[in-house]
C-alpha cells in the first residue's frame, strides 16, 4: 500500500492531535502525593497512576522542566483525561491549567487541610466520572503520519548500528517526508558523531544550535563532574559485553536511527513541544532510557521505537515502546521483550528496506491497539529529569 | 539467498569487522560482507571472538586510528595482528 494512504485507528483529541491509547492518568504533582494517586488508581479501574520522585523545592530552569514534564504528560494525546493531586493547591493548579489548555478534561485536588483519605475519596469520585467518559471514546481512522513517533536506543551493541538502528532510520526516511513528527535525543551518546549529527541539521542556524547544545553538555555535565574518563559508564557494561568499545563507536551506531536523508528542523530543550511543523527534531536529553522516553512523551510523542542489542526492557506508562532487535542471541534469549526481530539483516535474509517496512507494519498494529512487549510485561518506567539539587 | 556471513563491515574504509554469529572460533576463514554494497571477501579469524565483537582486518600498530562506519572510533593502545579480537584491551576512545 502507498504509505501516503496508510491509516491507523486512533483517538482524535480536543486539540486535533491523535492518540493511540486512552488512559485516565492520575498524576502526582510531587513525590508526597504518590500515595494518594496510587490509592485512586487502585480503587478506580481504568486509571493509571504515574508516581515519580520529585516536585518539591525545585526552582529556576529545573522547576520549569518539572512543570513542562508534568503538563506535557497530562496533555499527551494518549491520555484521555487527567486527575492531578498535589500537596498544595497553587502548583497543582498550575499543572491543571496547563493540561486544560489542550481542551481535555482535567481536575486537581490538594492534600493540605484535607488529608489523604478525603482527597482520595474526592479524586476517586472524579476519576470514576472521567473513566466513564473516556471509555466511551471511539477510535477513528487517522493518517499514519499523524502519529508522532520518537526513538531512542538502549543496551546497544554492534548489531544495533548494523540492523535495528538503520531499520528505524529507514522508517524515518520513508515517513518524515510524508509529514511525520520524529524525535531523537541522547546528547551524550552523540559524542564522536556530533559532527555528523550537526551535518544533518536542516539549516546552518540549526547546526549551530545543535553544536551549542552538545558543547554545553560536555562542559556543564561531563567536564564539571567526571572523575577520570567515562569509561566505566559510557559505554555501559552491557554495551561492552555486546562488543562496543568506545563512545565514538556507540555514537555512530546510535546516529543510524535518523536514517540517511532526513534533516532535523529544530533543537528542543528537554520535554519541549515541537513547534516548527512536521519533521525530525533533536531533543537535548539524557541517554538513560527511562528519562529520555519520559521527556519525549511529555513533548507529545505517542509511539516510541526502541532499538536494542543486548536487551533493554524499558517501557513507559503512557507511550507504547516498540522494541526492535537485530541481535540473534537476544531475540532468542529475551524474545518476550522484542516486538520486531530484524536479526535477519545480519544473516542477509532481510534488507534494511524490508525491515523498515516491517517496522511500519508494527507501528500501525501498535497504534491500532496491539500491546507492546513492554505493555504486556507491565513496564511503566516514568522518570523525571532533574537538572540540579533542590533548594 | 546469499550465504550468511560470519563478519560484517559497514564501510570499505573500515579496518575492523563485526562478528555476527555465535561461537566463532580461532582458525576460521570467515566470510565477510560489506553492508554498503553487499560485496564479499574472506578474512582469517585467529582468536575466539564473541558475537558482536570486532576482528582486525589488518595489522594495527600502536596509535593507529581504528575506522568503523568509515569514521574514527578510537586509537590502538596495544598492537593488534590481523584476525585478532579488537576491544577494550587494545582500543581506547580519543574522547573524555
Amino acid at each position: 500500500m502507498n504509505l501516503t494512504d496508510r491509516t491507523i485507528w486512533g483517538y482524535r483529541r480536543e486539540n486535533g492531535r491523535v492518540g493511540v491509547r486512552n488512559y485516565v492518568a492520575i498524576l502526582p504533582l510531587d513525590d508526597i502525593s504518590n500515595a494518594a494517586c496510587e490509592a485512586v488508581a487502585a480503587h478506580i479501574q481504568g486509571t493509571i497512576a504515574l508516581p515519580h520522585a520529585y516536585g518539591r523545592l525545585q526552582f529556576g530552569a529545573d522547576l520549569d522542566l518539572h512543570f513542562r514534564t508534568m503538563i506535557g504528560t497530562g496533555a499527551n494525546p494518549n491520555v484521555a483525561a487527567c486527575v492531578v493531586i498535589g500537596i498544595e493547591p497553587v502548583w497543582t493548579g498550575k499543572v491543571v491549567a496547563g493540561i486544560a489548555s489542550t481542551g481535555k478534561p482535567v481536575a486537581g485536588f490538594s492534600i493540605e487541610g484535607n488529608g489523604d483519605i478525603a482527597t482520595v475519596a474526592a479524586a476517586s469520585r472524579k476519576a470514576k466520572e472521567l473513566v466513564h467518559w473516556a471509555s466511551e471514546k471511539v477510535r477513528e481512522e487517522c493518517p499514519l503520519t499523524e502519529v508522532w513517533i520518537a526513538a531512542k536506543c538502549g543496551e546497544s551493541d554492534t548489531t544495533t548500528g548494523l540492523a535495528s538502528c538503520p531499520t528505524v532510520g529507514n522508517m524515518y526516511d520513508k515517513l518524515i517526508p510524508l509529514g511525520l513528527y520524529g524525535c531523537f535525543g541522547e546528547t551524550s551518546e552523540l559524542t564522536g558523531a556530533e559532527h555528523l549529527a550537526a551535518a544533518r541539521a536542516a539549516s546552518p542556524e540549526m547546526a549551530g544550535k545543535f553544536m551549542r547544545t552538545w558543547s554545553a553538555y560536555q562542559q556543564e555535565v561531563i567536564e564539571a563532574h567526571k572523575t577520570s574518563d567515562l569509561s566505566d559508564s559510557q559505554p555501559t557494561k552491557g554495551n561492552i559485553a555486546g562488543g562496543l568499545t568506545t563512545i565514538e563507536e556507540k555514537a555512530l551506531g546510535n546516529l543510524e536511527k535518523i536514517g540517511k536523508k532526513v534533516k532535523f528542523v529544530d533543537v528542543l530543550t528537554p520535554a519541549e513541544v515541537p513547534a516548527r511543523g512536521a519533521g525530525l527534531y533533536f531533543m537535548d536529553t539524557s541517554s538513560a532510557a527511562a528519562e529520555c522516553c519520559t521527556l519525549q512523551a511529555a513533548a507529545g510523542y505517542v509511539v516510541h521505537i526502541f532499538p536494542t542489542g543486548q536487551g533493554n526492557v524499558i517501557g513507559n506508562p503512557i507511550m507504547p515502546v516498540i522494541k526492535v532487535s537485530g541481535n540473534p542471541r537476544t531475540v532468542r534469549l529475551m524474545s518476550e521483550h522484542i516486538d520486531l526481530d530484524v536479526s535477519g539483516i545480519v544473516r542477509r535474509e532481510m534488507t534494511i528496506d524490508s525491515a523498515g517496512n516491517a517496522l511500519i507494519d508494527m507501528i500501525v498494529r501498535t497504534a491500532n491497539g496491539r500491546y507492546t512487549a513492554a505493555e504486556a510485561l507491565g513496564h511503566r518506567e516514568f522518570v523525571m529529569t532533574k537538572l540540579y539539587r533542590s533548594a | 539467498m546469499d550465504a550468511p556471513p560470519q563478519l560484517l563491515v559497514h564501510d570499505r574504509r573500515d579496518n575492523v569487522a563485526v562478528v555476527v554469529v555465535e561461537n566463532l572460533v580461532a582458525g576460521t576463514d570467515a566470510l565477510c560482507v560489506v553492508t554498503e554494497d553487499n560485496s564479499e571477501f574472506r578474512t582469517p579469524v585467529t582468536q575466539d571472538v564473541p558475537l558482536g565483537h570486532k576482528v582486525a582486518l589488518q595489522d594495527l600498530a600502536n596509535g593507529t586510528t581504528v575506522v568503523k562506519y568509515g569514521q574514527d572510533i578510537g586509537r590502538v593502545v596495544a598492537p593488534i595482528r590481523k584476525g585478532e579480537h579488537v576491544h577494550t584491551h587494545n582500543l581506547k576512545t580519543k574522547r573524555w
